[in-house]
């Protein structure tokens, strides 16, 4: 059993987190608060660097690679806080035109959530929509499980202002939907989704434990360093331990693809990330609660990918049933 | 990234599986737990058995891989637990195997596994539990011997042990890690003395030790004289890897059954109650994950995922990836075996129901082996290079 990473698979995730730190690093990162129009230069370039088509086969000018590499890829992805419906385009390039090269871009809504919510809906060129495939199969009353694709005007919708100030958030009111897209599977698409989610949630989490951590080293007060103190320490260790559980998690999901493994992933991703969060605004004191941190932003975005794929409830008592099963 | 079984670690499942399967069935019932000698023998006729079959040094010299398929499928099957055997099998020997001379290899390691010798821990003191680097019992030598005086507490297993690995103060001027060693003690040596303590669950599951001039033999010493600290932070690492994979094993079938009980009894209709099992099941899910994961980094090249997961110095220091699972298992044990007491309802105040005395006993997983917050400590201070304080 060889369950750490290949020598491959650390590359790509250098020279992923080497990419990310050198195209949108911290003053990218904010100006994209201020702008959250997509950056589509480097959405074209993430897309010449085979970011979308990691795992379209070669044949068809893909990178070849599988669901972990794209789940180590998602994790970077997280950690930067990198904005755009990515999640969408890993998952539709080969499906959309143009998504893989980076030079259109896709959304994916879930239409059998109890919010129907679309990412970046000014910036997408298609959007998508999965119905069913979840644990009840079957779509809403009436309305048959499928993939459908919309143009994004002729979608209806109510405006929401994001929780998350680099994701800009539309509630889809009406969807109108031509016949069901031939490619993808629902259920498949679903999952992928909730594992690149998790992953996301995972790379923000190792990511609060760094900079809780930094803080504490470099901050000090009644005359020590306060990650001298045991009650910031013993802060720092639990969100080293969840972050450690919600990795395994998520990596053995993506060997794995099986639907608990992933539904159990993204529970302890989500826990993961929004408590690790929460610590590290704790540690970072009154800093912690300004808007000029970048702790908010980390916070905000893990409530967002919590409340996408996947909830808490849905996912304990699909764990629950998976007992008696 | 992968967790595909090579072909050499399936056969050695198939044919582990096969033989448990032949000799579980000629096991005698099960001890009474109050009784220490029957669970003595039945213990080290367990570890006989097993090295009879070519299994007994499976915790030393088998890749980690072979062994963690080793303790998940003994667990499956039911088979014995290391009971009796644990401080020998997955403490002290694996210590002298590493630290002792050839001579001592060769004296205390096959005793240990052929079942026919039985150690105990003595380490923790009244005074010295967390802190144990402060413990005061005393060595001193003279000519060929150390006479040793002083108490040790909280021995598990002192009632029926024939060995203690023993830790002792030889240089009290030294600061205070520098002046300790690690001695192999007879047990029946005169000036021994074991008051059995009775824990919270009823029975005498450890004891304390008074030490009167006990004369123990300076060749019983591992490793040098006063570089005993050192020693023991080899055996901590050992007790703080992988002694728990197969109680996880056992914790995901408990789960099962509380999930069958609770829908036997209607309480499954309460959905509180039922997200807290499905929440469970994820958490033991992830912990045999980690696991694993911890097991596939132990086999492999040094470099490690450690690097970059943890700030400051990075992983490899030995038995911290344990301090972190530890921590999330100690605290996962007690949450399953509350939620046992909910399923169970009034009959969660039934001492005699094995999910009861299973609740008392993992009172116990946030203390021994080192407690909740100095795990936190340790993973703070060595993992993610927090400042040492107060
Ligand atoms: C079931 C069981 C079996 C055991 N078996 C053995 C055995 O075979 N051999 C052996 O040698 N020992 C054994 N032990 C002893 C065990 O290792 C100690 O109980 C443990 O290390 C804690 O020491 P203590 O009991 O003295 O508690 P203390 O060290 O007094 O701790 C009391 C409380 O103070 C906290 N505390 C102490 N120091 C700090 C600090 N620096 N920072 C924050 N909090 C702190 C602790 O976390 C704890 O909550 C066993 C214990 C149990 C429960």
């Amino acid at each position: 059993m060889h369950f750490q990473l290949t020598d491959e698979q650390r590359a790509l995730r250098d020279g992923t987190r080497k990419l990310l730190d050198g195209r949108f690093g911290r003053d990218r990162l904010r100006a994209a608060v201020d702008e959250p129009a997509l950056d589509r230069a480097l959405w074209r370039e993430l897309g010449a660097a085979g970011f979308f088509a990691l795992r379209l086969p070669e044949e068809a000018g893909g990178v070849g690679l599988g669901l972990p590499e794209a789940v180590l890829v998602f994790e970077e992805v997280g950690r930067a806080l990198l904005p755009g419906p990515l999640v969408a385009c890993e998952l539709l390039a080969g499906v959309v035109d143009g998504v893989a090269a980076g030079e259109r871009t896709a959304g994916l809504c879930d239409g059998s959530a109890e919010a129907v919510l679309w990412e970046h809906p000014a910036d997408c060129d298609e959007l998508i929509l999965v119905e069913g495939g979840g644990r009840d199969a079957a779509g809403a009353p009436g309305r048959a499980a499928g993939v459908y694709r919309s143009a994004p005007d002729r979608v209806a919708c109510a405006p929401l202002t994001s929780v998350d100030p680099l994701t800009p958030l539309a509630r889809v009111t009406d969807f109108p939907r031509g016949a069901p897209l031939a490619g993808p599977d629902p259920s498949r698409l679903r999952r992928e989704a909730a594992l690149l989610t998790a992953a996301q949630q995972v790379g923000s989490a190792v990511r609060t434990v760094e900079t809780a951590v930094a803080h504490a080293r470099e901050r000090t007060q009644f005359g020590a360093p306060i990650g001298s103190f045991q009650a910031v320490k013993h802060l720092c260790a639990q969100m080293l331990v969840r972050a450690e559980i919600a990795r395994s998690a998520v990596y053995a999901a993506a060997v794995t693809e099986g639907a608990m493994d992933v539904t159990g992933a993204k529970l302890l991703a989500d826990e993961a990330a929004v408590r690790n969060a929460r610590d590290c605004l704790q540690v970072h004191g009154g800093m912690g609660f300004t808007w000029e941190a970048d702790v908010h932003l980390h916070l905000k975005r893990a409530w967002l990918r919590a409340a996408c794929w996947g909830v808490a409830a849905e996912a304990e008592e699909a764990l629950a049933a998976d007992l008696l099963g | 990234m992968d967790l595909a079984y090579t072909e050499e670690e399936r056969a050695f499942r198939v044919r582990l599986r096969d033989w448990l399967a032949s000799v579980l069935p000629t096991l005698p019932a099960r001890p009474d737990p109050r009784d220490w000698p029957a669970r003595r023998a039945y213990d080290t006729a367990w570890q006989r058995m097993l090295h009879d079959a070519g299994y007994a040094d499976v915790h030393w010299d088998a890749a980690p891989t072979i062994r963690l398929i080793f303790l998940e499928e003994t667990e499956r099957a039911g088979a014995p637990y290391v009971g009796a055997n644990f401080v020998g099998l997955l403490h002290a020997g694996p210590t002298i195997a590493v630290e002792g001379t050839p001579a001592q290899r060769q004296r205390w390691l096959p005793p240990v596994l052929r079942g026919d010798e039985v150690w105990c821990q003595g380490f923790s003191e009244p005074d010295a539990g967390s802190d144990l680097a402060s413990l005061r019992t005393r060595a001193v030598r003279d000519g060929d011997d150390y006479v040793v005086t002083g108490a040790k507490i909280w021995t598990s297993h002192a009632e029926v042990a024939d060995w203690c690995e023993l830790l002792v103060r030889t240089d009290p001027d030294a600061p205070r890690h520098r002046g300790l060693t690690w001695l192999a003690m007879p047990m029946d040596a005169p000036g021994v003395t074991v008051r059995p303590l009775r824990t919270l669950a009823g029975t005498a599951e450890f004891a304390e030790v008074f030490l009167d001039e006990v004369r123990v033999p300076a060749g019983n010493r591992v490793g040098a004289e006063n570089d005993g600290w050192r020693v023991t932070m080899v055996t901590l690492s050992f007790e703080r890897g992988t002694a728990f994979v197969g109680e996880v094993v056992a914790c995901r079938r408990v789960l099962g059954a509380l999930a069958r009980a609770a829908r036997a009894n209607g309480r499954w209709d309460d959905a509180v109650l039922r997200r807290r099992l499905g929440r469970l099941n994820a958490d033991f899910a992830a912990l045999w994950r980690l696991i694993q994961w911890n097991v596939s980094e132990a086999g492999a090249a040094p470099a490690g995922r450690g690097a970059s997961a943890a700030p400051g110095k990075g992983g490899g220091v030995p038995g911290t990836g344990g301090s972190v699972f530890k921590l999330r298992y100690s605290h996962a044990r007690q949450e399953l075996y509350d939620a046992a007491a909910e399923v169970l309802g009034a009959g969660a105040l039934d001492a005699g129901h094995e999910w009861v005395a299973d609740r008392l006993s993992s009172l116990s997983y946030t203390i021994a082996a080192g407690t909740s917050q100095i795990q936190q400590n340790i993973v703070a201070e060595r993992i993610l290079g927090l400042p040492k304080g107060r």
